[in-house]
């Protein structure tokens, strides 16, 4: 067991490399000079030798690449050409907890909706609350989610006014008024996650539900429930892990389409503006920071296998 | 010896007794036909849509839907339905050629980590793992960094944010076909590896291929359009759904039809195109039949 956890550790450092090597290849792929672009238009060719040098410009590629990285890793993401700030503590301190927040919430939101549809939906399968779930399923996991949020907006905040259209109260500041202005962004992203689980949940529950031990369980005369949410439920976590792991990437793209719609301060904006505006070593961030988050909870999935299934441990 | 031949002839009047395929699904149907509605709304645009897509008009801005524009003008004054049959036009034509694209790397990749073993393969996998790393919007949006917007760069973009996905899963097709018999029997009779690549094993991965990429038509219209909407897809006038629903987002409070129109159809559009995705799978994805 730990040696396969050794080799996927290893695997997945070489992907984390991988994934640097792309990102610094952004920057260099970029059009237009980085220090001319910091120079403005007038500047004298001592003044150009000056910053490039002082940049590390003038060095082999490779030789960039090696400070970059050891740059990355201690903090050090260099500023924002613009806004003239220290992007790592903008990232970490502003936009982040923005995305964080939400995606929590949109995990949680999507996981107290769609386990228990899903398993209604494999315990009385193919029943009409199975066709109907089915339908739900489909059209949250295939309805886009930028114009699922603006049709919120449309109903709650404009028709009902019953929820603040835009804006982000962090909830460590004001919960109840942060949890307000998170249900319309949190419900949006969640949708087609919703979709995903009653799909994953369902199928997992059926194949369970024809395994042996589940009729021994009901031939021993234990409670339904208790057979289908301790035996039965037991045993579809290991998808259900799997597919919230694997869908990480899914609900972060989610999040950059969301923050727009809501006007959140996040990951989302932060990249948008970083295109719109040029900033390529701010695209560099957010393109690095979401990758190593989805390799770093992949990994995590991973790992967490032999905790969920103890069939696994002996390997 | 020809008393041999009726047996044989069984299993292929099977299928004509099972009813078709449209008869048994009727929902895979229905959305088939929206599809395709969608499809000739495309290809016959200039002979469908009553206005021109980008004639903007100051004396019809933010018009209500019925009347004269069946489904209302935008704050050009330009009419939304007209640019949204012109925009179904951008979205499958972008989605075809990002596929073509998506497609292609991903079987150059896909078959290159499928055949190899050992270290090379070891190696094409965690490339592949790292293209999968970034979720397909953000490594179109890091694309659309370098090369700037246009409905050109979307292609590319969404393009190359496919290959990740399509090479997944033709790795897996190969893998498969590799294992049968007849690979391996090829392999013993000594036939060149090349040979029982494009004589066995490619024609085998084709259709797969196939079921693929109708089933991710949706996910390039999907990604193109986010794009879009996000601000850095293509550009304004072209009638782009994406757009259209960006640009009606700051007058939902009073024009909600001018995000609303585009984004029914997109969503019309996406939710008919995963049922018939979904009806395509389980009909003709050996993997999913013979798991019933």
């Amino acid at each position: 067991m730990l040696a396969r956890a050794a080799a996927k550790v290893f695997q997945t450092l070489v992907v984390l490399i991988i994934v640097s090597i792309a990102s610094f290849s952004l920057l260099k792929l970029a059009p237009g000079d980085p220090v001319v672009i910091m120079l403005g238009t007038e500047y004298s060719q001592e003044s150009y030798d000056e910053l490039r040098a002082q940049l590390g410009l003038d060095r082999p590629v490779a030789v960039q690449y090696l400070r970059w990285l050891g740059d990355f890793v201690t903090g050090d993401w260099g500023n924002s050409y613009v806004a003239k700030t220290d992007i790592f503590s903008f990232v970490v301190q502003e936009a982040l907890p923005v995305t964080l927040t939400l995606t929590a919430c949109a995990i949680l939101l999507a996981i107290a909706v769609g386990v228990p549809l899903g398993v209604i939906s494999a315990v009385r399968k193919d029943s009409g609350w199975d066709v109907g779930i089915a339908a739900l399923a489909l059209t949250g996991t295939a309805f886009p989610s930028f114009f699922l949020g603006i049709v919120l907006i449309w109903f709650f905040a404009v028709k009902v006014g019953f929820f603040p259209v835009m804006g982000f109260v962090p909830p460590w500041e004001d919960f109840w008024s942060g949890m307000l202005h998170l249900v319309l962004p949190a419900a949006t992203l969640s949708t087609f996650f919703i979709g995903m689980i009653v799909r994953v949940t369902r199928a997992a529950m059926v194949e369970v539900l024809a395994q042996p031990y589940i009729t021994a369980a009901i031939a021993r005369g234990e409670p339904r429930r208790r057979v289908i949410w301790v035996h039965g439920f037991r045993n579809i976590l290991m998808p259900l892990v799997t597919v919230i792991g694997l869908q990480l990437g899914a609900i972060l793209q989610g999040a950059v389409l969301t923050e727009t719609v809501f006007s959140l301060p996040g990951l989302g904006q932060m990249l948008t503006g970083a295109v719109l505006g040029r900033e390529y070593v701010l695209v560099q961030a957010g393109v690095m920071l979401t990758a190593t988050l989805f390799i770093l909870v992949n990994l995590a999935v991973d790992l967490s296998y032999p905790f969920l299934d103890p069939r696994l441990r002996a390997r | 010896m020809m008393d041999a031949a009726p047996p044989a002839v069984v299993p292929t009047r099977r299928p004509r007794t099972r009813r078709s395929l449209f008869l048994r699904r009727p929902f895979f149907t229905l959305a088939l036909i929206v599809a395709l509605g969608f499809v000739l709304c495309a290809a016959f645009a200039p002979l469908i849509a009553p206005y021109n897509p980008t004639l903007q008009s100051i004396e019809a801005m933010m018009v209500p839907p019925g009347g004269e524009h069946v489904l209302g003008t935008d704050s050009y004054g330009q009419d939304i339905l007209s640019r949204i049959i012109y925009g179904a036009r951008y979205a499958l034509v972008i989605a075809f050629f990002a596929i073509l694209i998506g497609a292609t790397g991903g079987l150059v990749l896909g078959t290159a980590a499928g055949l190899t073993t050992g270290k090379v393969e070891w190696v094409l996998m965690r490339l592949i793992d790292s293209i999968l790393a970034l979720p397909s919007l953000i490594l179109a949006i890091a694309v659309i960094a370098i090369l700037g917007q246009g409905v050109d760069k979307v292609v590319i973009a969404v393009g190359i944010s496919m290959i990740g996905p399509f090479s997944r899963t033709v790795r897996a097709d190969v893998l498969q076909v590799s294992s049968q018999l007849f690979v391996e029997a090829a392999g013993l009779m000594s036939i060149s590896r090349l040979t029982v690549i494009r004589r066995h094993i490619l024609p085998n991965i084709a259709f797969p291929l196939a079921v693929q990429i109708t089933v991710r038509v949706s996910e390039a219209i999907l990604v193109s359009s986010s794009l879009s909407f996000l601000g850095i897809g293509v550009t304004p006038p072209t009638p782009d759904w994406g757009l259209m629903i960006a640009e009606g987002r700051g007058f939902v409070s009073f024009a909600p039809w001018m995000s609303g129109m585009p984004g029914m159809a997109l969503a019309l559009l996406l939710i008919a195109l995963a049922i018939v995705g979904d009806g395509i799978r389980e009909e003709f994805d050996p993997k999913m039949r013979g798991g019933q």
